[in-house]
């Protein structure tokens, strides 16, 4: 039994957890930006999945995977601004044009990967991100083991998430995004050009998740697969509402369920006699009774999935 | 000039008219999307588009393969479109077939010594209440916690899976190297529609589901409640309907519907459980449910097209090699443009009356 919590709870697994935590709290701070603005973005996931794909598109074409990244954030973006001119400017319901933002990018770049490629599975090798290790974390024992050498993506979302939550709590434009989410009205009576805040927050959400699917696609692996996002738009949404619609809350709640699912792998590899299956099953029922369990002391904003019209 | 005019008149007065329009104006700018995306990867639109057509509707062999593509669409369809008739977004789909499958091939196997009067009904009954089993439970979650059934829908899809796969290999797995469960007795078997097609009565079955859902919603005290919770759940609740008692209801039936999905592939194709049979049934639904605006004859009629779509996939990728996901991206710009009737206005410069989806209020 010793054995068994000493290899879960041990800084190899750890490492593995900020590891998988990166797209999971970029996608997150995703969706804090854009449900805060007001608007419920459940096309995370296809944002997600357009930006690994042309994360792999930039590093094929270039061979520099830092170009790769750059695209993969634009295609996200782009695929926001999609879905906000959906949402905002013709009123289309929030979560139906997720899920057919979704069902489109997986569409799309599975076609794209075969008329490109002539594969549906994955893509050719591209060139990826590698990892670097930073000198002055290298030097204190534990953290070198855990963030001593990592994804520069990784530490890039450190950088971002932390920003992000600056910009969300101690900013003006912060102050105007949440006004909007919370009273409409009151943001529009004030002067705040309400609909230009709801397209920089949803386009905002789009460019942090296509950087997480970039994580995936050149940061974790060097290639893309078919369908590579597998859920994790989803669950980036359910760690933004476990992390009280906040950046930090939101890495937090990532890391959580990142935690489970790196114990999960640990333990199917010990051989444990419980099945797989079981064992595979944790991170989602941690997902829902975290969800069951929190939503009930969380508030989510005010007008989140109304659509507003300036009465001007 | 004067005919469009006339057109116009007739659907301002008649919305019904005017949501087919949105619809089929949606679907043929999703094709022309299609077109220009097949012109550019180099083929040619007329031979592509001919093949879907003919793969679709060619001879009754393709009628029939159209007809298979489009029965687990009608249940899984039907499902999120009950559930949204309440508010609820149910993308459980796809978990809820699994239990219902794999509920249906245990106890077809269990009472295999029944005759098939009996056991075919009852495997039916046992599929679809397992789908609502699994449903209630994030049904029950969003009414009492108001966890967010989007997401406790979409976790429950993979525990689902899981479930039924770990139960299938642990005590239920047939000999062989496939993960699956013996054959069922042939009485559970449901005969064919059309010879030397595996098109079956099932079909029947989801249009009369149809009928019974449209009749619930339209002519119950149950189905006015429903809507009622879905339009405006507090002022439901003043009226002294339990809003939280009719979100499990709703999830429930929405449950057993796509549970059924699962049943009457198990009965009429697959003769057995398999893992991971479902291409994605169960998110296919929502797609045909929004196009449908959620009723379950507009339903049909979704299902029918996106069935079409697949069968017609096959054969454009079969003879004009052109990769049949090129129909996942219409299906994605279907549900887009529907979703967003104000859109379609505009582009068509060609306003008509209606409130469009009904999904926005």
């Amino acid at each position: 039994m010793n054995e068994i919590i000493t290899s879960i709870f041990s800084l190899n697994t750890t490492a593995a957890a900020i590891r998988m935590t990166t797209p999971l709290a970029l996608a997150a701070m995703g969706g804090t930006f854009s449900e805060r603005s007001g608007i419920v973005n459940i096309g995370l996931e296809g944002m997600i999945l357009s930006g690994a794909f042309a994360g792999v598109l930039g590093s094929f074409y270039t061979g520099n995977p830092w170009i790769g990244v750059l695209l993969a954030a634009v295609a996200g973006g782009l695929m926001a601004a999609l879905f906000a001119i959906f949402t905002i400017k013709y009123k289309a319901n929030h979560v139906v044009t997720g899920v057919g933002l979704n069902i489109l990018a997986l569409g799309a770049t599975t076609w794209l990967m075969q008329v490109l490629w002539g594969s549906r599975g994955s893509s050719p090798t591209v060139k990826g991100l590698g990892e670097i290790s930073l000198p002055l974390l290298k030097d204190i024992p534990v953290i070198d083991r855990l963030l001593g050498s990592q994804s520069p993506l990784v530490y890039l979302m450190f950088i971002l998430v932390v920003a992000g939550w600056i910009l969300l709590f101690k900013t003006p434009l912060g102050l105007r995004i949440r006004m909007t989410g919370e009273h409409p009205e009151a943001a529009d009576t004030l002067g705040i050009d309400t609909k230009k805040i709801q397209y920089f927050s949803v386009i905002l959400s789009g460019a942090l998740s296509g950087l997480g699917g970039a994580y995936l696609s050149l940061g974790q692996l060097n290639w893309f697969s078919m369908n590579m996002s597998a859920g994790r738009g989803y669950m980036a949404l359910a760690a933004n509402t476990f992390g009280q619609w906040n950046p930090l809350g939101g890495l937090g709640a990532s890391f959580l369920f990142s935690f489970t699912d790196a114990v999960q792998m640990r333990l199917q590899g010990l051989n444990l006699g419980i099945a797989n299956e079981i064992i595979q099953m944790l991170p989602y029922l941690l997902t829902v009774i975290v969800l069951a369990g929190a939503v009930v002391r969380s508030r989510p904003p005010q007008a989140l999935g109304e659509h507003y019209e300036s009465g001007k | 000039m004067a005919l469009i005019n006339k057109l116009y008149t007739k659907m301002k007065e008649n919305s019904w008219l005017a949501n087919l329009t949105y619809s089929f104006l949606a679907i043929v700018m999703a094709l022309i999307i299609g077109a220009i995306l097949i012109h550019i990867s180099g083929h040619n639109v007329w031979q592509a588009y001919y093949y879907l057509f003919y793969g679709a509707f060619g001879n009754s062999y393709n009628l029939a393969q159209t007809l298979l593509k489009t029965t687990p669409l009608i249940f899984t369809g039907l499902a999120v479109a009950i559930g949204f008739q309440s508010g609820l977004f149910n993308i459980g789909g796809e978990g809820q077939l699994y239990w219902g499958a794999f509920v249906t091939a245990i106890v077809a196997i269990a009472f295999s010594a029944l005759p098939g009067v009996i056991l075919i009904p009852l495997s039916l009954v046992s599929g679809a209440l397992a789908g609502g089993l699994w449903s209630i439970i994030p049904g029950y979650l969003k009414a009492k916690t108001g966890a967010h059934e989007v997401i406790t829908t979409i976790m429950f899809n993979y525990i689902g899976i899981l479930a039924t796969s770990f139960l299938l290999k642990n005590y239920f797995k047939a000999d062989g190297p496939v993960d699956q469960t013996r054959m069922i007795p042939e009485s559970a078997g449901l005969k064919e529609l059309i010879p030397y097609t595996r098109l079956t009565w099932a079909i029947i079955l989801g249009v009369f589901i149809i009928f019974i859902v449209d009749y619930l919603l339209k002519n119950t005290s149950l189905g006015f409640d429903l809507q009622a919770v879905g339009y405006n759940p507090a002022a439901a609740e003043y009226a002294g309907i339990s809003a939280e008692w009719i979100l499990v209801i709703t999830m429930g039936l929405s449950g057993a519907i796509a549970g059924l999905a699962g049943s009457t592939m198990v009965l009429g194709v697959l003769h057995r459980f398999i893992t991971n049979f479902s291409p994605g049934y169960g998110f296919t639904g929502i797609a045909v449910a929004v196009l449908g605006r959620n009723k379950p004859w507009g339903v049909l009629a979704a299902a029918l097209l996106f069935g079409a779509l697949e069968a017609g996939g096959m054969s454009m990728q079969l003879f004009a090699k052109i990769p049949q996901d090129l129909m996942t991206i219409v299906q994605g710009l279907v549900i887009l443009f529907v979703a967003a009737p104000a859109f379609i206005q505009i582009i068509t410069r060609f306003s008509v009356g209606g409130k469009g989806a009904g999904l926005n209020e």
